[in-house]
């Protein structure tokens, strides 16, 4: 196609419309004035205070269990349902299942979080569990959420799956579950990775949910952001921001190395 | 048509038997009560229009169907509830169901792994079968680093190693491209009476079947129509479908006038004369007379001392370098399929458009069928 300037005019609009922002945020985390929009000159103190707000790291440290947690179960439970949906076919109230397995991805995550909320307190009268409100409650919603995702990443990965893969495995003597773990497991790994991911990440930044069902200490990192932008822009907030732009590149960068040194 | 003639084996016991299986689906019928029979080291082939039930029973062979009704016995034993993982056959697919994420050593070495056979005598086995499809040196490739005739053999060797009694072939020459195709089959028929293993084949290829098969069973809408070795199914259709699917045929429909002697006087609508032909009907019967379009003599003066004859006049002659085939119009308005084989190196066709031509058939070259 021949690449006329007004392509590439406009080819540069989009990505600075997208990436700039991203861009000023990590410059002026190495600015050294205290005003966001003045530049002070070059320093990395903001760095070094991150690393000493001890609120700050223990809201990652949490918000990085948490999502690891409702990353794994979402995979498990996204998996199964995977499963159900592409390999039973047709059952009594399939329709229904694909429904609720999949409303979490439209329903408002406010209603979602009011409604987790309720069940907890309920349960809590009625059981005595779970106790407060907390990193089981949040890891819970958040699974709920990344199960939505995590099965339909896997069912598109399973239904082009050459089911006649399954079946060799089979004639060739092996018996179902280690079918599933030789054969099935590792032709859609792939997808199984991203699905973890699409679980971590939205985990990892989700506010609206978790606010209803965290209690006292246990803070998020969002939440923690949040709430600290609210009483003024901290350039330790900048900082943050960069680290992880910076950790979500290396990772993809990874990802993407390494999906491509298998293919070759 | 490629006719090979293969050399006939001793009868021994049934490698497989089916008794009598049915196989629905709701309220569509796959398989319509078929019994077979087919003996060990055969290279048998399922024959039939796509949606006749072939392959719903070579995968109730395989184990992935359960019949409805009858049973399937393998070498005596009855399978019927056996499920794939314990019975003695292997199943080649038609997509050949490599595993993608392992390499065709780890693809061929699958099964005898999962059988618990040592692991020294693995490494023997697994180079033993690559050599015998000729893929040694591919043994650390990946399944999509090959071409589809590579692949192909690398399923055959993953199916041959684990020495079944029985081989299960799902259209397996169907994604190779024609050349290749025609060049498999004849490797593949060496490769199976090298191992001595019985070869059970479906295709809806007539000339797949014919080349390689010993014998095939001809299926429509679930059920059997006939079996036999190719030359037997081509030459002596026992029903209208299956002379019509094996082959081009021409077929004149009537009634049959007399009966004797094994011969039959038939009257066909548009055909002025009695045509006489081999068989045994009872007279007043409605019937078909079966000509192939090779068996037909064709001349610009009639025949002498012929059984059968008719003339009429070229309308189209498709020119197909080894033969060429006629269609000639009678005057009752009936078209008759003439293939001519063409011996002599001419530019000019011996008989061309608009000619009247004579044709002529032994008696003893068509066939009566009910």
């Amino acid at each position: 196609m021949h690449r006329s300037p007004a392509l590439l005019a406009a080819m540069f609009v989009g990505f600075a419309f997208l990436y700039a922002p991203i861009a000023l945020l990590m410059v002026y985390s190495f600015n050294a004035s205290r005003e966001v929009s003045v530049w002070g000159g070059f320093s990395t103190k903001w760095y070094g205070e991150l690393l000493q707000n001890q609120a700050y790291l223990d809201a990652a440290w949490l918000s990085l269990k948490i999502a690891a947690t409702s990353a794994t179960g979402a995979l498990v439970l996204g998996t199964l349902a995977a499963l159900v949906l592409v390999r039973y076919g047709r059952f009594r109230g399939r329709m229904v299942f694909n429904g609720l397995i999949t409303a979490p991805l439209v329903m408002p995550e406010i209603i979602l979080g009011l409604a987790m909320l309720l069940l907890f307190v309920a349960l809590e009268d009625l059981t005595g569990w779970p106790d407060g409100r907390g990193f089981t409650t949040i890891a819970i919603v958040h699974t709920t959420v990344g199960m939505a995702y995590a099965t339909v990443v896997i069912r598109s990965r399973l239904a082009q799956m050459d089911e006649s893969l399954e079946e060799a495995a089979m004639d060739l003597g092996a018996r179902p579950v280690k079918v599933f773990f030789l054969i099935t497991i590792p032709v859609i790994a792939p997808s199984l990775a991203a699905a973890w991911l699409l679980a971590f990440t939205l985990s990892l930044d989700d506010v609206v949910a978790t606010q209803f069902v965290s209690g006292p200490g246990s803070t998020t990192l969002p939440i923690e952001v949040f709430s600290s932008v609210r009483l003024g822009v901290s350039p330790q907030v900048n900082a943050l921001g960069t680290i992880i732009v910076v950790a979500v590149a290396v990772v993809i960068g990874l990802v993407w190395r390494l999906s491509a040194g298998k293919r070759r | 048509m490629s006719l090979a003639v293969r050399p006939e084996r001793e009868i021994r016991p049934p490698a497989i038997q089916i008794r009598g299986v049915e196989k629905r689906f709701g309220d569509a019928t796959a398989v319509d009560g078929i019994d077979l029979d087919i003996q060990e080291g055969e290279f048998f082939s399922l024959l039939g229009p796509s949606g006749c039930g072939k392959t719903t029973l070579l995968r109730m062979m395989a184990g992935f169907e359960m019949p409805t009704a009858g049973a399937v016995l393998i070498a005596g034993a009855d399978m019927t509830a056996v499920p794939p993982y314990e019975r003695p056959v292997n199943m080649m697919f038609q997509s050949y169901a490599l595993f993608p994420h392992m390499n065709v050593a780890d693809n061929v070495a699958f099964g005898l792994r999962q059988d618990g056979v040592a692991k020294s005598e693995i490494a023997g086995r697994v180079a033993e079968a690559l050599d015998l499809v000729q893929m040694g040196d591919f043994a650390k490739r990946k399944p999509h680093q090959m071409s589809g005739g590579q692949r192909q053999r690398v399923a055959l060797a993953r199916c041959l190693v684990k020495r079944p009694k029985v081989v299960l072939l799902d259209e397996p020459l169907s994604a190779l491209d024609k050349k290749l195709r025609e060049k498999t089959q004849f490797e593949l028929v060496n490769i199976q009476e090298k191992v001595g293993i019985t070869f059970v084949m479906v295709t809806h290829d007539q000339e797949e079947a014919m080349t390689m098969s010993t014998r095939i069973a001809v299926m429509n809408a679930g059920r059997i129509l006939q079996v036999g070795r190719p030359h037997e199914i081509y030459e002596y259709p026992t029903s209208r479908m299956v002379a019509d699917f094996i082959g081009i045929a021409n077929f004149f429909t009537g009634t049959v006038e007399s009966s004797a002697g094994g011969v039959v006087t038939f009257r066909a609508q548009g055909i002025d004369a009695p045509l006489t032909v081999a068989g045994d009907l009872a007279p007043g019967s409605a019937a078909a007379v079966m000509v192939r379009p090779e068996k037909i003599q064709m001349g610009r003066e009639a025949a002498i001392g012929v059984d059968n004859s008719v003339s009429g006049v070229v309308k189209e002659i498709a020119y197909l370098g080894d033969v060429s085939i006629y269609h000639v119009r009678l005057d009752s308005g009936l078209v008759v399929l003439v293939t001519n084989a063409n011996l002599r190196h001419a530019a000019e066709p011996a008989v061309t458009w608009e000619d009247r031509v004579h044709l002529s058939w032994h008696s003893g070259n068509a066939v009566v069928l009910p």
